[in-house]
């Protein structure tokens, strides 16, 4: 069998998918695209399942919020190919008002926590999911803290200025 | 998941008796709460929670410099922080395309493995102690207790180490900290063996364990499992083979797979993963030998922290010293994930940097947490004892779980 390269992968996503994935990247040699959450399940399945990808192992689900963009709240995917050891990112960007995507745990049951990880930080919906509660945080919080309107320390404190940084 | 009716205690239609594991459990070894519904002594089904000692590592780490956020990952899995700590300054090594030398390299080995074997140590003594054979247990802790003065020696602190810097280690090895390896090599293989004899093949430990917990690859693989749980399955994934980090590609060494994924195996393969350990250790002191003495450090002021004495002085040192300490360096805008072999699986760090300070985020993919989640599901049907004693072979650290 052919050895798997990131180039053979982009090859069969654009494909596969054509439009619907964006012109991947390839920071540190893992190579990364972004798709859009209708076409998440689709790409998910796809990946994991063709013969000749087998992207079987998913490595983590975590969020990222940019309170700057159109679609502020982004749903980061990790997923491994133990059987020729190449790894791919997968990112899907949604309306901070919201940012609902369909889950993946029907695929790996090890996404069940992840996602709900990532709702509990980031108040992601993640639709079909079988049990969707906050899992680290106290289930009576209102808020979802890893967003950045949320600070870390008091707001009024003055010591920590980006201006006595010189910035 | 639950998939018959949870009724309440007064209900008279009740069957089964409610029972609260936790969350300060003194069998489950930290803080972990499963709420079982029993059927006499046997679970019909569970429901964990967790989040009891989260301290929104995440959150302070974007709030923090990079060489500030090392203490953070020491209580991660605080059983061997000096993996967590290496993986830190790896990741950020590979964000600012920092090569390390390869003494460097062999030096972090030595520690990440010696960290393995106490994290291994740790697990498999528990599990003794949990199937009542309580002597094994007192036995290695003393080892224990050995490669936590190595540590002590390297960097003056026991638990969490916050070993090292970003670009090598804070100062070299001192020749009573190589002697002490080179006298834990010698005096820990016999107390191993000794150790092994108690356990692998007595009888009444072997009934104890093999069957309980057996878990097939596909499932395993399917919940995202990864270390030596996962390889006791059959998988042989260890991220030190496939990615290797840290020059791993050249030592010599196996990956011990199990086949049936019991308690059994996962012990098993823990143990002969303590020996691979020792021959990596052996091999990297004699490779040590080898590299120009007195290196330690990459050469890289912009992100090495200079000497003391140099930043008195000398200018240019003192510059550095201050940009460093300010966070003024430049970094790229990029995002990096790079994984080690924790000693509960892959232990992988995503850093989103956007140039400034701190990350702008930073995602810790923490096998505990992912390994536990099929705790409760894997529970039913157990009886509590082979339950306890699978919770403890899972090796599940609270500070991991939680983060």
């Amino acid at each position: 069998m052919e050895k798997l390269t990131n180039q053979i992968v982009i090859q069969k996503l654009s494909t596969q998918f054509g439009e619907r994935i964006s012109i991947p990247t390839e920071p540190y040699g893992l190579l990364t695209f972004e798709t859009g959450k209708e076409s998440i399940t689709e790409v998910l399945t796809f990946l994991k399942e063709d013969a000749a990808l087998q992207f079987n192992y998913l490595t983590d689900i975590t969020g990222i919020h940019y309170p700057e963009k159109e679609l502020a709240i982004g749903v980061v995917y990790h997923l491994h190919s133990l059987r020729s050891n190449v790894r791919v990112r997968i990112k899907v960007f949604l309306p901070a008002d919201k940012p609902v995507i369909p889950t993946a745990s029907n695929l790996w049951k090890g996404a069940n926590w992840m996602e709900r990880e990532t709702f509990d930080f980031f108040g992601i919906q993640f639709e079909g999911h079988p049990d969707l509660r906050r899992i680290l945080n106290v289930d009576e919080m209102t808020v979802f803290p890893m967003r950045k309107e949320y600070p870390l320390e008091d707001p009024n404190r003055v010591d920590k200025k980006d201006y006595f940084f010189g910035r | 998941m639950i998939n018959h009716p949870v009724l309440t205690d007064n209900d008279p239609q009740k069957e089964t008796h409610t029972l609260n594991l936790g969350p300060t459990h003194p069998a489950t070894h930290g803080v972990f709460q499963n709420v079982l519904e029993m059927d006499g002594e046997r679970i019909v089904s569970g429901v964990s929670t967790i989040g009891y000692i989260h301290r929104a590592f995440e959150k302070i780490a974007e709030h923090r410099p990079f060489y500030q956020i090392t203490p953070l990952t020491d209580r991660l899995n605080y059983c061997s922080s000096p993996i967590n700590n290496m993986g830190w300054h790896m990741t950020v090594e590979k964000l600012l395309d920092i090569q390390t030398p390869k003494r460097v390299d062999y030096m972090r080995v030595i520690i990440m493995e010696l960290a393995r074997i106490s994290d291994h140590l740790i697990c498999n003594g528990i599990l003794g102690v949990d199937t009542g054979a309580y002597s094994g247990f007192l036995y290695l802790m003393e080892e224990r207790e050995h490669i936590y003065e190595i540590y002590e020696e390297i960097c003056g602190a026991r638990l969490t180490t916050n070993i090292g810097r970003i670009g090598g280690f804070e100062r070299d090895f001192n020749d009573i900290a190589f002697a002490k390896i080179k006298k834990f090599l010698k005096n820990f293989s016999p107390i191993m063996k000794e150790f092994e004899a108690l356990f692998n093949r007595n009888r009444i430990f072997i009934e104890r364990t093999s069957g309980v917990g057996a878990v097939d690859p596909e499932t395993a693989l399917n919940y995202s499992w990864s270390g030596p749980i996962l390889r006791a399955t059959g998988v042989d994934y260890d991220v030190r083979v496939n990615e290797p980090y840290s020059s791993y590609q050249d030592f010599d060494f196996e990956i011990p797979v199990g086949t049936s994924g019991d308690v059994y195996d996962r012990f098993i393969v823990r143990n002969e993963e303590i020996w691979q350990s020792l021959r990596i250790i052996e091999q990297a002191l004699e490779k040590i030998e080898k590299e120009p003495k007195g290196v330690f450090h990459a050469d890289v002021p912009e992100f090495y922290l200079p000497a003391k004495e140099d930043v008195y002085n000398n200018m240019e040192a003192l510059i550095y010293h201050f940009k460093i300490v300010m966070g003024e360096i430049e970094t790229p805008k990029t995002e990096v994930y790079h994984a080690v072999e924790g000693g509960n699986g892959e232990l992988g760090f995503y850093l989103v940097n956007d140039g400034g300070r701190s990350p702008y985020r930073l995602h810790f993919r923490r096998p505990s947490f992912i390994n536990y989640q099929m705790y409760a599901p894997m529970s039913s049907g157990m009886l509590l004892s082979d339950a306890i004693i699978n919770m403890s072979s899972l090796n599940v650290i609270a500070g991991e779980l939680d983060a």
